[in-house]
């Protein structure tokens, strides 16, 4: 009974974020609005931050802000910087991605006066 | 059909979980992930760059091309939405202003800036509601406030959780915060169009310009320990400095694009009203 707790507790975390992440993924390929699938973009990529986020977590540890006194640092002490740093730049440049999905989505309706996908296909093959 | 995307969905979510079967335990110190390189930066960071935040000086140093292109990919996201929506000659749109004595309102046909100077009337948008006085003073009151705390954001990232993607985000949300509580014309009297261009364009020179200076003054591109050769202090501390200045550059950048794609995609390229 507490190996399968264990089991659990050690992994929940992992399979929250594979449901968002399949959230995202449904959105984006069954959604017949573009806006709808940008969200759903937007949602995958949420997913995936936190899976790194998660990756980079240690029990007991704290935030990697070293003190300037102490001599011998113990790595365990520390969460690891490394997952956070690739993060903090992937959750500028998603917010920039979800700007320029954006722009285009504008395009699109200035060209065809709507966002849903069907009617677009059925503009362009006339 | 949605049968199918709900099967595809499944059989990739099913994957994905029989994957984490062999996942290392969470918060496990001797996981993988954090074995490999993280130790190393975790226990010279102090030694090499006299930066306590190791976040930071993996960012600007260690991983300094990385948050280089991550700038240069950002500039490139503000200069598509310039690309894809900017149009520079507007339909003949109407133009209205308001008396602001009596709330008459002219809805003049056309274009025209006739009455732009005037003290008496207010241009307003086509689709304008009667301003909201608590949402103006509080805006005009916190602005201020955000913006000093942006620039503690940045210029404390090496000591405390900040930088400058962080900073550049909250000083861009200040005038985002602007244009929204008051209009976008008022947004853009305080940063117009041709700066915002300018701004994200010297992030990223001063980014790469800092790394070719490295480079000029004799080692390899983005070291900025040699930097002390023309600052006064030892290379470590110069290594502190450039990460700094790395810092201010991103900061610029990623404020002015997150602006300018506010600008572009609230008024859809015309700059002339905004949300």
């Amino acid at each position: 009974m507490d190996s399968i707790l264990e089991f659990i507790v050690g992994r929940y975390n992992y399979w929250l974020y594979i449901l968002l992440m399949m959230i995202g993924l449904y959105a984006m390929i069954s959604k017949n609005n573009l806006t709808k699938k940008i969200v759903g973009m937007n949602i995958f990529q949420t997913a995936i931050i936190l899976f790194y986020i998660s990756i980079g977590f240690k029990k007991g540890g704290t935030i990697p802000i070293l003190e300037h006194t102490s001599h011998a640092v113990e790595v365990s002490h520390f969460v690891n910087p490394l997952p956070h740093v690739l993060m903090l730049t992937a959750i500028v440049v998603s917010v920039s991605t979800f700007g320029v999905a954006l722009a285009l989505a504008i395009m699109i309706y200035r060209e065809h006066g709507t966002l849903e996908e069907d009617e677009i296909l059925k503009c362009l093959e006339q | 059909m949605r049968y199918l995307y709900l099967l595809l969905v499944v059989l990739s979510a099913s994957v994905l979980f029989y994957a984490t079967l062999d996942f290392p335990q969470w918060g496990d110190p001797n996981s993988p992930a954090s074995l490999h390189v993280s130790p190393v930066y975790l226990q010279r960071s102090l030694e090499d760059t006299s930066v306590p935040n190791v976040v930071t000086s993996v960012l600007a140093d260690y991983r300094g091309y990385d948050t280089m292109f991550e700038t240069t990919v950002i500039f490139t996201a503000g200069l598509a939405c310039f690309v894809l929506l900017r149009v520079f000659a507007p339909k003949m749109k109407d133009t209205y202003y308001r008396h602001i004595q009596s709330g008459v309102v002219l809805h003049i046909k056309g274009q025209t800036t006739l009455l732009d100077g005037s003290r008496d009337f207010e241009r307003i948008d086509s689709r304008w509601v009667p301003a909201d006085i608590i949402l103006k003073t509080i805006s005009r009151f916190l602005i201020p406030f955000i913006q000093l705390f942006a620039l503690y954001v940045v210029a404390h990232g090496h000591h405390s959780p900040g930088g400058g993607f962080q900073g550049g985000v909250i000083l861009g949300a200040s005038i985002i915060l602007l244009s929204i509580s008051f209009d976008l014309r008022t947004g853009l009297e305080k940063i117009h169009e041709r700066g915002l261009g300018l701004f994200s364009a010297t992030g990223v020179f001063i980014y790469t310009g800092i790394g070719a200076l490295c480079l000029i003054l004799g080692k390899e591109f983005l070291n900025y320990g040699v930097l002390s050769k023309i600052l006064p202090v030892d290379p470590v501390m110069a290594r502190s400095l450039g990460i700094f200045g790395v810092e201010v550059g991103v900061a610029i950048t990623v404020m002015a694009v997150m602006v300018s794609i506010y600008n572009y995609v609230s008024s859809e390229g015309r700059l002339d009203e905004g949300l």
